[in-house]
């Protein structure tokens, strides 16, 4: 019974985030002399308003809910990936590069699409391990190494971009020379979404959810992350463990990033990560690094970003006001939580 | 390259070294209290966008650096508050504020971009400029720029030669100690939190004013900048004067990416602009190696002599943080 109060009373308060957070964004809207409900109208229907709008919110989940699964693995372990951004953008990087060897070659498009998508994960898992590496043999915190390694992947992005892969002539921040279609991940007829890449977020998902909850390892990963000493102690490998979560990570952002290149912008462009990674942190923050939360709530962000696509359209408003309520929403959430324990030791 | 181009671009390093600078000892002033304000990102964008945008409406440069200061100490109450009253992680709640203040300031300011705003001139001290060398790369600044290197040596003193910067150094690495000693651990740490987002705060006007002017929305280039300050004061290993010489140190590789760009061709512009923050990441790397325990072992297997030596090289390059960096303080 006890449980079941506590359970809603902290339902409760996170309503009280959000409502919050809405008010925020209220009073911010009213402050630039918009008119608030059309403004949240407006993001509504520019992500329900029409079958085309809805599967690009599905474009955008894809991705999201990919990184963010990987996100719960080192979040489990006590880790701050922050170098998520480029682990999708090496993602995206080594897909690109596998693929450009088969160009001209007469392998059969299936076998190279998996090829090159296996590198893409191959390349997330590489510079997470880097981060990795830095953390536990460097001793660099893996928030700075991590974004460290953010700011070495973006200026390989851009450099190969703009240097020995740009497009013949007309080297530019549109990307790469596109890709011919039997390349591409299949899509529904006249939809930007792929089956595939669905079905790739789905498997991800139920893949991590009984990894983390279902085996010994995931077990040994969370005593890890509770307390490093005391994991150690009981046996558990400690660094081992670290580096394994940044692996699976890694994997899941490249995945991501390969998804980017074969699935839906064709080829490699400068910001490919989207900001995907550092929104899969805010997601993984929101859902308290809940599986089960996880679906639903990337789904809601994701249809904010598209949504938001519609503000400068027509109301001429920075499309960044969705990024702004996807942040406060989270912002409150976290405070309420923090109202919620004081709430409780008090009584 | 004449002598002339030289000693500008070292005064130009000096000056946009600056915000760098006043954002690093922001930082270290707060993290030395035991509290890592994450949200400097986003507090850097906004700040530089509001403080542009009360200059433009008001006229006054004053009013613009003191809009940002506002902004920075308004950020930093909240991590202060989340983390010190409500116990909340703090890493987490400064990431949540780097974002949303980043596309506040880019969703606010849409209306101001390309906007023609004052400039912050530059006046000479009478005497010093006529120092040859010195004096053409110290004492021909703007005044927030010679505030910066003032503020370098006040935290200094501040940190290391008084009584509250002593307090200071306890609440930040034993805590219960400096409480058993009559220390308002909470308060103090109340007080160097919101003192130190001030200081950030400080630094996006001084780009938006004088450093790099004008608020250009996304294109600003000021994105990333609020990170690299938090490598800095890591570099810098919470010691304001090394900190400053991260900056500058910088602020040098970034106008050097600039002045080997027409002999590199074969390297992307791009790429060039962007090539310091990895380096200051890489340097990370050499300040934390003597914190790690397979570098103890290594040292363990070398001949005495080398040890020594070896040891001492580490020693200087070592950063080490405060003890308890990032825990919440609870009264037994």
């Amino acid at each position: 019974m006890n449980q079941m109060q506590n359970r809603s009373l902290s339902f409760l308060f996170q309503i009280g985030g959000l409502i919050l957070a809405v008010l925020f964004v209220t009073i911010i809207l009213v402050l630039v002399d918009a008119k608030p409900l059309d403004a949240f109208r407006l993001i509504w229907e520019g992500a329900t308003g029409n079958s085309t709008r809805v599967a690009s919110v599905f474009v955008v989940w894809v991705p999201l809910l990919l990184v963010t699964c990987g996100l719960l693995a080192t979040f489990t372990a006590g880790l701050w990936n922050i170098g998520i951004e480029g682990q999708i953008t090496v993602g995206a990087i080594f897909t690109t590069g596998v693929m450009r060897l088969f160009l001209g070659s007469s392998v059969s498009p299936v076998i190279v699409i998996i090829l090159s998508m296996l590198a893409g994960m191959l390349g997330g898992a590489i510079w997470a391990a880097l981060a990795g590496l830095l953390k536990t043999f460097g001793g660099v915190n893996e928030i700075f190494g991590g974004l460290g390694l953010n700011f070495i992947a973006t200026a390989l992005n851009i450099g190969l971009i703009f240097g020995a892969w740009s497009r013949p002539g007309i080297a530019s921040m549109s990307g790469t020379e596109p890709f011919p279609e039997q390349f591409w991940l299949p899509t529904f007829q006249g939809f930007r979404i792929s089956l595939w890449s669905i079905g790739f977020a789905i498997i991800g998902l139920v893949i991590i959810y009984f990894l983390l909850q279902g085996t010994h390892f995931g077990l040994r990963l969370k005593a890890v992350g509770k307390g490093i000493k005391s994991a150690f102690r009981m046996g558990i490998p400690t660094w081992q463990h670290m580096m394994l979560s940044f692996v699976i990570c890694g994997l899941f952002a490249g995945l991501a990033g390969a998804i980017q290149v074969t699935g839906v912008y064709h080829r490699l462009i400068p910001s490919i990560s989207s900001g995907y990674g550092f929104m899969g942190l805010m997601i993984a923050m929101l859902i308290n690094f809940q599986a089960i939360w996880l679906a639903p709530i990337a789904l809601f962000f994701a249809a904010l970003n598209i949504g938001g696509i519609q503000l400068p359209i027509v109301m001429k408003l920075d499309s960044a006001l969705t990024g702004v309520l996807q942040g406060s929403l989270v912002l409150f959430v976290l405070l309420m939580q923090g109202v919620k324990q004081r709430f409780a030791e008090k009584k | 390259m004449s002598g002339d181009i030289i000693l500008l671009g070292l005064a130009g390093v000096i000056a946009s070294g600056a915000p760098i600078v006043i954002a690093v000892i922001g930082e270290t002033l707060t993290e030395r209290a035991g509290v890592i304000n994450l949200s400097l990102n986003g507090v850097i964008l906004l700040s530089a966008m509001l403080g542009f945008w009360v200059s433009v409406e008001t006229n006054s440069l004053f009013l613009g650096f003191l809009a940002g200061t506002l902004v920075g100490a308004l950020v930093a109450t909240i991590v202060a508050f989340s983390s010190i009253t409500l116990k909340q992680s703090q890493v987490a709640v400064g990431f949540i504020l780097a974002i949303t203040c980043r596309d506040l300031a880019y969703f606010l300011g849409n209306p101001i971009m390309g906007s023609q705003g004052p400039i912050m001139l530059s006046s000479s001290v009478p005497l010093l400029r006529d120092i040859p060398i010195l004096g053409k790369i110290l004492f021909q600044q703007s005044l927030m720029t010679y505030l910066s290197i003032i503020l370098i040596f006040v935290a200094w003193y501040w940190i290391f030669k008084t009584r509250p910067g002593l307090m200071l150094q306890g609440i930040g690495e034993k805590p219960a100690a400096a409480f058993v000693r009559g220390a308002n651990v909470l308060k103090m740490r109340y007080v160097y939190t919101i003192v130190g987002g001030a200081l950030v705060g400080l630094a996006g006007p001084l780009y938006t004013l004088s450093v790099k002017p004008g608020w250009k929305g996304t294109i600003t280039g000021l994105d990333g900048i609020g990170w690299i300050v938090l490598a800095i004061t890591i570099f810098g290993g919470w010691n304001p004067v090394r900190a400053a010489f991260g900056a500058y140190l910088f602020a040098f590789l970034q106008w050097l990416g600039l002045v080997l760009q027409p002999y590199m061709t074969s390297i992307p512009s791009q790429v060039l602009q962007v090539a310091p923050f990895p380096l200051m990441i890489l340097a990370l790397l050499f300040v934390n190696l003597g914190n790690t325990e397979w570098m103890d072992r290594l040292l363990a297997t070398l001949p005495e002599k080398m040890r020594l030596r070896a040891i001492k090289i580490i020693r200087t390059m070592q950063s080490q943080p405060p003890g308890a960096l990032g825990t919440p303080f609870e009264r037994q």
